[in-house]
């Protein structure tokens, strides 16, 4: 009778709706309380109660009247788009490719590509911070978007050509029947087909580039290119004795937006982008 | 040899044996024509991964070599390998090696664990799965940082729910065995679904006539867990583990936030950014990047030869 029960009925329903809410309490309860320290007044922000007693937005006014924060916000958009902008198109080209045409070197690619996604980063550090200083690109945009666009590309490249793998090929045949060339083919039937596979790698890049934090605080000096999570690491409160765990609070709370609204909106996008990049990839 | 002999034979018989040729040599064309297109697509990235990674890893193993301290520019020399040596006698790299490998190995183990329940809830629940499946992704995506920082708020001394909850008397995060307990409970908490998603794909590949079968034939749950599953979803297990370890290994953001190195609790990412970052010495930082890099290369070795990982992408699917 278990065992039957166990496949169906309302008493499986109740026993994964157990396990449904120990997920989401798991996932949530450290976001919560990071929102809940961003809305704590100053006087209440150590009194270690989950729910604060007493609200207020002073934090977020103080983080967004203040230009080290806005400067770093710039940074960490500019930067992550122009980034992933570019690391999709490139990745996309080789996909493609990847999985569609034969070249020598192919293998060779998918390998260094994957090294590359094993790669240390910290090992990059130390010859990218001299290098960098070298070109005048330390403490510069490109500086940390060469990096990026780097370690972001294996991601693209595998998520794009497990993609890619799955678009219906007779297609691009048929364009080339009628006489299109490869690049024709590609650029009028297939990409418009790929669209969405692009657009979910484009989310997993920018969630990586949003989300560094090692090259951002070894290759950047001032504010002049320090993304969000570098300069957190640097925020004190208005005055220096004053405690800056709200307005850190508050501009972590600001820097989990998107990705927040990325997850509500394209759950389904993401789960697929990374399970298939796993398995066939 | 023969073919040959037939195809002078046709061309023989054959009225129009130019169309043939011709057509041979438009495949031919097409073929490097293909080939044209797959290296001039291919380039672009190539180009920007070599110069990124390639070139400064050798910069890299040329700096290690040297001695080079930017505070004294002028004692810049070749030394060999003393700068390995300095490291490898070193007692706090040791340390450091022994602080990243322990916490590599026991939160991947955590992990394994904790991701398998989470891919099995995912992929199996019947009620709100959307919702589950959304939810999950939050540690995934969340920054890391940020991650840190609630966790390290949490366990701070007054400011803390989870220290008043839990230790409302004493500073956790001082000491260095809690600290790294709370630095693995941060790392574990924020990769865990990461994980799940990589063996909720090993998991969609399992027959559910296979677990139908088993289950007829009166396998257990925990049985058709272990007999049936397992086996299946192995080479997925393995790739989410090779994943894991090196990614661990690299463990630095919330070491960074939650403790920076306090107590000996640096690990091995750390003590490279504090020798090259605060303290300028380039020759000692870019040894310890390729002592790092070699640390990687022999894990992911050991995974691919001993546990034979197949490395995703080099196998066979792209040819299909």
């Amino acid at each position: 009778m278990a065992v039957i029960g166990a496949t169906s009925g309302t008493g499986a329903k109740a026993r994964w709706a157990v396990l449904d809410v120990i997920v989401v309490v798991y996932a949530l309860v450290p976001v919560l309380w990071i929102v809940s320290l961003s809305f704590k007044t100053k006087e209440t922000i150590a009194d270690g109660n989950f729910i604060p007693r007493s609200w207020t937005l002073q934090n977020y006014k103080d983080i967004f009247t203040t230009n080290e924060f806005l400067r770093a916000l710039f940074n960490s958009i500019g930067i992550a788009l122009i980034a992933t902008a570019i690391a999709v198109v490139l990745g996309t080209m080789a996909a493609y490719a990847i999985a569609r045409l034969d070249f020598p070197g192919k293998q060779a690619l998918v390998g260094v590509s994957l090294l590359i996604a094993m790669f240390p980063q910290v090992s990059l550090v130390s010859p990218l911070f001299e290098m960098e200083r070298s070109l005048g690109l330390f403490d510069t945009w490109p500086g940390l978007i060469l990096p990026y666009i780097t370690f972001a590309l294996p991601l693209a490249i595998y998520t794009l050509s497990a993609f890619f793998r799955e678009i219906p090929w007779e297609l691009e045949k048929a364009a080339k029947m009628d006489g299109a060339t490869p690049a024709q083919a590609f650029r009028r039937v297939i990409a418009p087909l790929a669209a969405p596979g692009v657009f979910t790698t484009a989310i997993l890049v920018f969630i990586f580039c949003w989300n560094d934090f090692l090259f951002a605080i070894s290759l950047t000096s001032t504010e002049a290119s320090r993304t969000v999570p570098a300069a957190l690491s640097f925020f004190t409160g208005s005055s220096q004795f004053e405690d800056p765990t709200g307005t850190i609070s508050a501009a972590a709370v600001v820097i989990t937006i998107p990705i927040i609204l990325f997850v509500l909106f394209f759950q389904r996008r993401i789960v697929a982008g990374l399970t298939s990049g796993a398995v066939k990839g | 040899m023969s073919h040959t002999a037939d195809a002078g034979a046709e061309a023989a018989q054959d009225p129009a044996p130019d169309a043939e040729k011709g057509k041979r040599k438009a495949v031919s064309e097409g073929k490097r024509a293909e080939r044209k297109l797959g290296l001039l697509l291919c380039a672009p990235a190539a180009l920007v991964m070599i110069a990124v990674t390639g070139y400064p890893i050798f910069y890299s193993l040329w700096l290690s070599l040297q001695r080079y301290d930017l505070r004294f520019p002028d004692q810049r020399e070749f030394i060999g390998l003393e700068n390995y040596i300095t490291v490898l006698t070193n007692s706090y790299w040791w340390t450091s090696f022994g602080v990243t490998s322990l916490i590599t190995v026991v939160s991947v183990v955590i992990e394994l664990v904790l991701g398998m329940a989470l891919a099995l809830i995912m992929h199996r629940t019947i009620v709100a799965r959307g919702l589950v499946r959304t939810v999950a992704l939050i540690p995934y995506g969340i920054v890391t940082v940020v991650a840190a920082f609630s966790w390290r708020y949490a366990w701070t001394k007054d400011t803390g729910y989870l220290a008043a909850l839990l230790a409302p008397e004493s500073d956790l995060l001082t000491q260095r065995v809690p600290a790294l307990a709370i630095i693995t409970l941060a790392e574990v908490w924020k990769t865990v679904p990461f994980m799940a998603l990589l063996l909720m794909a090993g998991l969609a590949l399992v027959p559910d006539d296979l677990l139908k079968a088993a289950s007829m034939d009166g396998a257990s749950a925990w049985q058709r867990f272990t007999k049936v599953m397992i086996p299946v979803m192995k080479p997925a297990i393995l790739v989410a583990l090779l994943f894991r370890t090196l990614d661990a290994f690299r463990i630095f953001d919330n070491i960074f936030v939650l403790t920076n190195g306090a107590q000996q609790t640096g690990s091995v990412s750390m003590q490279t950014y504090n020798n090259l970052i605060k303290g300028l010495n380039l020759g000692i930082g870019s040894t310890m990047s390729v002592l790092i890099f070699l640390a990687v290369a022999v894990i992911a070795f050991i995974f691919i030869k001993v546990f034979g990982t197949s490395a995703p992408g080099s196998d066979n699917g792209g040819k299909r």
